[in-house]
């Protein structure tokens, strides 16, 4: 056999190896993305008697809701609280988008457009910080506010989650603001207007997708946030989060049904905020990628 | 300059002289418009992040218990060397590093491995290929806090599916516990091989959890490669793994260097998934979660900023690691 042919028959194996190998592997990675998530709900709707008998059951013998009103119920009518919690996470998480987005815009804008005394610095500031151990942090911080008897109190870690997604926020919407063409700027100017003009004529309406994209990046983040909401709200148990709630009753008597509403409760604004702006969050993480 | 060319000659009688005052001004003003809006930005990184880490590293040189916080004196005090000293003779400390390479490094292999193969998979379209894009970040977009629990279950020797299906249907003698479990055996083809069982899944875990950052970085680097390179070696007669090994790779090295690097840094700062799932324990202590018990259990908030003094070192190097050979690039682009 000539050794033309035979890279031919190789060549043939491959491709069809490859061929059928790929809805395989698609379908392991589905299955391995999914799955988790499936066991969650289908473990929020058994009853935990239900799961101690039969672990490995995958299809519920009868569909119960038991567990998401005893999570949302309030702790004097025998439930978690759970309602407070969400109120919390989500009063914490828009109050850091607010903020978060007006200071990040200016200093996106700024990083992204002028030239500046010390720009190169403070971007590598911002880039640092962005990749920093947050753990470093919660040292100092746990213990100013304890000194100042601050913790337990929601609008102190506004701030901080503020400090932490600012990094990432100037660096997705300095990408973005680069794609706006100059020369719209420019023509602006031309007819007279200031930069504070331009900025809030010209290149805040032009980014306005971009910013709502960034706007519900953060909001996932400081949702999903732990670390701060652990060290400075666990012994105040009306200041809870979402996340403090799932995690603290892990380690309490709270049946881990009841635990897997709570986490389908907290998982599930996500992934919904998640699917409306896929697209343009991942390409603002990405972009500078596709030239790497 | 153009600009301030065109909008000069708006102006009557403007002479050329003052046309280089204008261009003057215009950087001047430029220059100052940039910092005013940076400034809060600046403002909040330095209060927030900068000056406390600056403290955090005056508390690594003192002796400073959490008890008596509301009566210390900020800066006073003694500064000692004693938090290093206790660490480098602290066998946990040593172990805790050991711990965290590992996890770091294989957590970050296993995450690009995973997400490599799973960017080849679905490069090319077919049917519901958004959707599965979509299905694929889950891990990584879910909250932490939710997909440890998750897996805590989905582990848990007494409710957990994996013991269930694995003494039901594999012939396991007794449900595993995973996650606390120090050290296991493995026996394959009767060959015995000792594991450590939640250093393990923390790995795995670690992997499953941050594949699809990976994915989205490689897919994004592969939809912008030329498809004329691959066409041409398919032509010429090359295998598909051969052009895997020989073109589609070359391609990707610069981009997996990135993600290496970046998934590293931020499996070295982990505290959150290690925390959650084995409290440190089980042999899966690592630098975060000894900063944290330092901080709260032992009480000792001294020995805890030393620790994260420690990373923040092995941290720096990686950043100028990250400067040099990646931010630069993107500033060309």
């Amino acid at each position: 056999m000539s050794s033309g042919s035979r890279r031919w028959s190789r060549n043939t194996i491959e491709t069809r190896v490859l061929k059928a190998l790929r809805p395989l592997g698609i379908g392991f990675f589905v299955l391995i993305s999914v799955f988790p998530f499936y066991y969650m709900i289908l473990l929020s709707m058994r009853e935990i008697s239900q799961v101690t008998q039969a672990p490995g059951a995958l299809i519920p013998e009868s569909i119960s809701l038991d567990a998401y009103s005893r999570v949302l119920r309030s702790v004097e009518d025998g439930g978690e609280g759970f309602v407070r919690f969400l109120l919390n996470s989500a009063g914490l998480a828009a109050a850091t988008v607010v903020v978060t987005l007006i200071v990040s815009v200016l200093g996106a804008y700024a990083v992204a457009r002028l030239q500046f005394f010390g720009r190169r610095p403070v971007e590598f500031l911002f880039l640092s910080v962005y990749l920093f151990p947050p753990i470093l942090l919660a040292i100092p911080l746990f213990v100013a506010f304890s000194r100042l008897g601050l913790r337990g109190e929601l609008p102190v870690l506004v701030i901080v989650y503020v400090a932490q997604t600012l990094p990432i926020c100037v660096y997705m919407l300095r990408n973005y603001f680069e794609t706006v063409p100059r020369s719209l700027e420019e023509a602006a100017e031309i007819d007279g207007a200031s930069r504070f003009q331009i900025i809030r004529r010209v290149t805040l309406p032009l980014a306005v997708p971009a910013i709502a994209a960034t706007g519900l990046f953060v909001f996932m983040i400081a949702w999903n946030e732990f670390l701060f909401a652990l060290l400075f709200l666990v012994e105040e148990r009306p200041s809870w989060t979402v996340s403090l709630g799932v995690s603290q009753l892990t380690n309490i008597e709270t049946p881990a049904t009841t635990l897997m509403a709570g986490s389908v409760i907290l998982t599930v604004p996500i992934i919904v905020l998640f699917m409306f702006a896929e697209r343009l969050m991942t390409e603002g993480l990405t972009r500078g990628a596709e030239k790497g | 300059m153009a600009v301030s060319l065109q909008e000069s000659g708006r102006v009557p009688g403007s002479a050329p002289s003052r046309r280089r005052v204008r261009a003057g001004t215009r950087a001047r003003r430029d220059s100052r418009a940039g910092m005013t809006l940076v400034s809060p930005t600046f403002i909040v990184v330095m209060v927030m992040v900068v000056l406390p880490v600056l403290w955090a590293l005056i508390l690594s040189f003192q002796r400073i218990r959490l008890l008596g916080i509301r009566n210390l004196d900020v800066l006073g005090g003694e500064y000692t060397l004693r938090n290093y000293d206790l660490l480098l003779g602290s066998s946990g400390f040593l172990s805790a590093i050991r711990t965290t390479l590992l996890y770091s490094v294989l957590g970050t292999a296993g995450a690009i491995l995973l997400g490599l193969i799973a960017a080849l998979l679905v490069r090319s379209s077919f049917r519901g290929r958004a959707l599965v894009r979509g299905v694929m970040l889950l891990p990584w977009v879910a909250p932490v806090v939710a997909i440890t629990f998750i897996w805590q279950v989905l582990l848990s020797p007494q409710l957990g599916f994996v013991n269930a299906v694995g003494t039901d249907l594999l012939g396991w003698n007794s449900p595993i516990p995973f996650l606390s479990q120090e050290r296991g055996e493995i026996t394959l083809f009767g060959l015995s091989v000792g594991v450590p069982t939640a250093l393990v899944m923390v790995i795995f875990f670690e992997s499953w959890k941050s594949f699809p950052f990976a994915f989205l970085f490689i897919l994004a680097r592969l939809q912008a490669a030329p498809a004329e390179l691959e066409e041409a070696a398919r032509v010429d007669g090359a295998t598909p793994t051969q052009i895997f090994r020989h073109i589609v790779l070359p391609q990707l090295a610069g981009v997996l260097a990135l993600i290496a690097v970046l998934r590293f840094i931020f499996t070295f700062n982990a505290f959150d998934e290690i925390y959650l799932l084995t409290g440190g324990g089980a042999g899966t202590e690592v630098l975060a979660t000894q900063v944290y018990s330092f901080l709260t259990a032992r009480n000792d908030v001294g020995a805890s900023a030393a620790v994260a003094m420690f990373m923040a070192a092995v941290l720096a190097v990686f950043l100028v690691i990250y400067v040099k050979f990646f931010a630069g690039r993107e500033e060309r682009t």
